[in-house]
């Protein structure tokens, strides 16, 4: 069991990771969530004792990472592609990283196999393009045979093709009943993996809870109506005890609506309908609004506020209050 | 904690794996040998130049002539043995599989250790005999004669600890291009350009080039307030200072 428990690092005067405590369950897929420059590296980092924390700890099974005789066994890491010398065989790589743990040499060849890498095993990684070097990085992770995963952005820059892989692995890993610590700044792919959710912004924890609760707290469904009869439309509504809230370009939304019910109010009070549809609110939305304050730099945010101006707001103040 | 043997095996392989790294281990036994040939053998025609004044004829320094380009190679495989490390990032994979960054350290220092002295000794004994058999038997000396074993073998030494220094720097450093820029000149060009400044001739004395090179002159020089192992020991005292800062980063430093 990893536990973090009150994780700060502070680079300077910025807080990269805020007071952060949290369990990584066990046997299922977390995903751990959070815009770019959340603190997700960071935080990987520190669970595997590479970047010193300012303050808190990180242990696992009770101990810190650095106390664990032979690592690789307990906790395998994709922390960035193409962290290989480029002179180095795939093969070479491996092996010193298995002999540093004293995993058998036979388990290179297992674990290449196992990520497709058997054919390139003897060319050095130089030539290796992004996809090759992930599943490398994943042969890396894998080669102990340990019981917890962690792997940073795994899906970044890969093709379609290797997505699907990773997912499925993923999925695979998990269904072994390993432990599976994985973060990403996409929503839509943890809906697609994970079993639970951690959510960072600005370093602070923001949710932690399972997937499936996520979806049932922020998925809301709704039915969008457009009408030329707005007047009639809204009457009808009201008079069905229903409330509908102003959608985009005119329309009108009504929550938990049920689009069957809709139709027939509409054809009973004889209004046009040009539009009946129902809508869910996609989890990737949820997700924005969740993390929106926590957001570094929003884009297209445009000028900066202009410095305050000496005695701008006196007026402001209230009469006979001094600050 | 980790298994000092186990992580000593895969710093052997990080080693033997790389192809820049082979090269410039390789490099400093082809350089000196080379080198040592090709002066022994221009020695053997023009003695009198190798003479000029007065001095007596060291063919023992003539032989190994080439050490002095020898040692840059011997500072390039320090430097990149422990450098491409930060240049790849694979730094951060080898202290997730070795957290213990003492042991990553010391099982480093010692497989270049062993494997820059096992080149070091083959280097200047093959350069020794070569050098001697081109002076041809009116010039040549041997290993019996007066401090000869002792250049020809510290001299070995000299070397494995400029190659430890280099590691030491690197890893202080984090970078090999930038290490290889402070070790450079300093080893190569900075102290016999300053050691002709009146001023810091008698510091310059004390650097790790001086202190080291006077276990390789057979003829003893009253230029040095110390001895050929006394010198030796400086510089080994130098090599120890790098690796302790290195460690010192090391376990400080984020990954």
């Amino acid at each position: 069991m990893i536990e973090l428990h009150h994780l700060t690092k502070r680079y300077g005067d910025k807080l990269a990771v805020d007071d952060l405590s949290f369990r990584i369950p066990e046997g299922v897929v977390t995903g751990f969530l959070g815009p770019n420059g959340a603190g997700k590296s960071t935080t990987m980092r520190m669970i595997l004792d590479l970047d010193h924390p300012t303050s808190g700890e990180v242990t696992i099974g009770g101990k810190h990472y650095a106390g664990i005789r032979d690592p690789l066994r307990r906790i395998g890491a994709l922390l960035e592609a193409k962290a290989v010398h480029p002179g180095r065989t795939a093969y070479d790589h491996l092996l010193w990283l298995a002999q540093s743990n004293r995993v058998p040499r036979a388990r290179v060849d297992e674990v290449l196999d196992m990520v497709g890498l058997t054919a390139v095993a003897r060319k050095r990684a130089r030539g290796f393009s992004l996809g090759m070097g992930q599943r490398l990085g994943i042969a890396s992770a894998l080669l102990a045979d340990p019981q917890t995963l962690m792997f940073d952005e795994p899906v970044n820059g890969l093709d379609p093709e290797g997505i699907l892989w990773i997912r499925n692995l993923m999925k695979r890993l998990a269904a072994e009943g390993r432990t599976v610590f994985v973060s990403s700044h996409l929503m839509s792919e943890m809906a697609l993996t994970a079993d639970h959710l951690v959510v960072i912004g600005r370093g602070r924890l923001l949710a932690d809870l399972s997937m499936a609760e996520f979806i049932k707290r922020n998925s809301r469904s709704s039915v969008r109506l457009r009408t030329p009869h707005q007047e009639q439309l809204l009457d009808a509504l009201h008079g069905a005890g229903l409330t509908a809230e102003a959608g985009p370009d005119g329309s009108w939304e009504v929550v938990d609506g049920d689009p069957a019910l809709l139709g027939d109010l509409a054809a009973a009070h004889g209004v046009t309908l040009h539009e009946l549809s129902p809508q869910q609110a996609s989890l990737e939305e949820a997700f924005m609004q969740m993390t929106a304050e926590s957001v570094e730099y929003h884009m297209g945010a445009g000028a900066p506020e202009p410095p305050p101006v000496w005695g701008a707001g006196w007026n402001d103040r209230e009469p006979g209050k001094e600050s | 904690m980790a298994a000092f043997p186990a992580v000593a095996q895969s710093e052997w392989t990080k080693i033997r794996s790389v192809r820049s790294t082979v090269w410039s281990l390789a490099s400093v036994f082809l350089i000196t040998v080379a080198l040592g040939l090709a002066i022994g053998l221009v020695a053997r025609n023009n003695s009198s130049d190798f003479t000029e004044d007065g001095g007596p004829f060291d063919a023992t320094a003539i032989s190994l002539i080439g050490v002095g380009f020898g040692r840059l190679a011997i500072v390039v495989f320090g430097v990149l043995a422990v450098g491409n490390e930060y240049s790849s990032g694979m730094i951060r994979v080898s202290l997730a599989a070795v957290p213990q960054r003492g042991t990553l350290l010391a099982a480093k220092v010692a497989v270049l250790g062993a494997l820059a002295l096992a080149a070091s000794l083959v280097t200047v004994f093959v350069t020794f005999f070569v050098g001697q058999a081109a002076l041809g038997g009116g010039l040549s000396t041997s290993l019996g004669a007066e401090n000869v074993l002792r250049a020809v073998f510290g001299t070995a030494l000299y070397l494995t600890l400029l190659c430890l220094l280099s590691a030491g720097v690197t890893v202080m450093v984090r970078h090999q291009i930038l290490a290889l820029a402070i070790l450079v000149p300093f080893i190569l060009l900075v102290s016999p350009l300053l050691s002709l400044v009146p001023v810091v001739k008698n510091w310059i004395k004390y650097f790790p080039d001086q202190t080291g090179g006077a276990i390789t002159q057979v003829f003893p020089t009253d230029d040095l307030p110390y001895g050929p192992w006394t010198g030796l020991l400086i510089c080994a005292a130098w090599t120890a200072a790098a690796l302790v800062g290195g460690y010192l980063v090391l376990r400080r430093r984020d990954a």
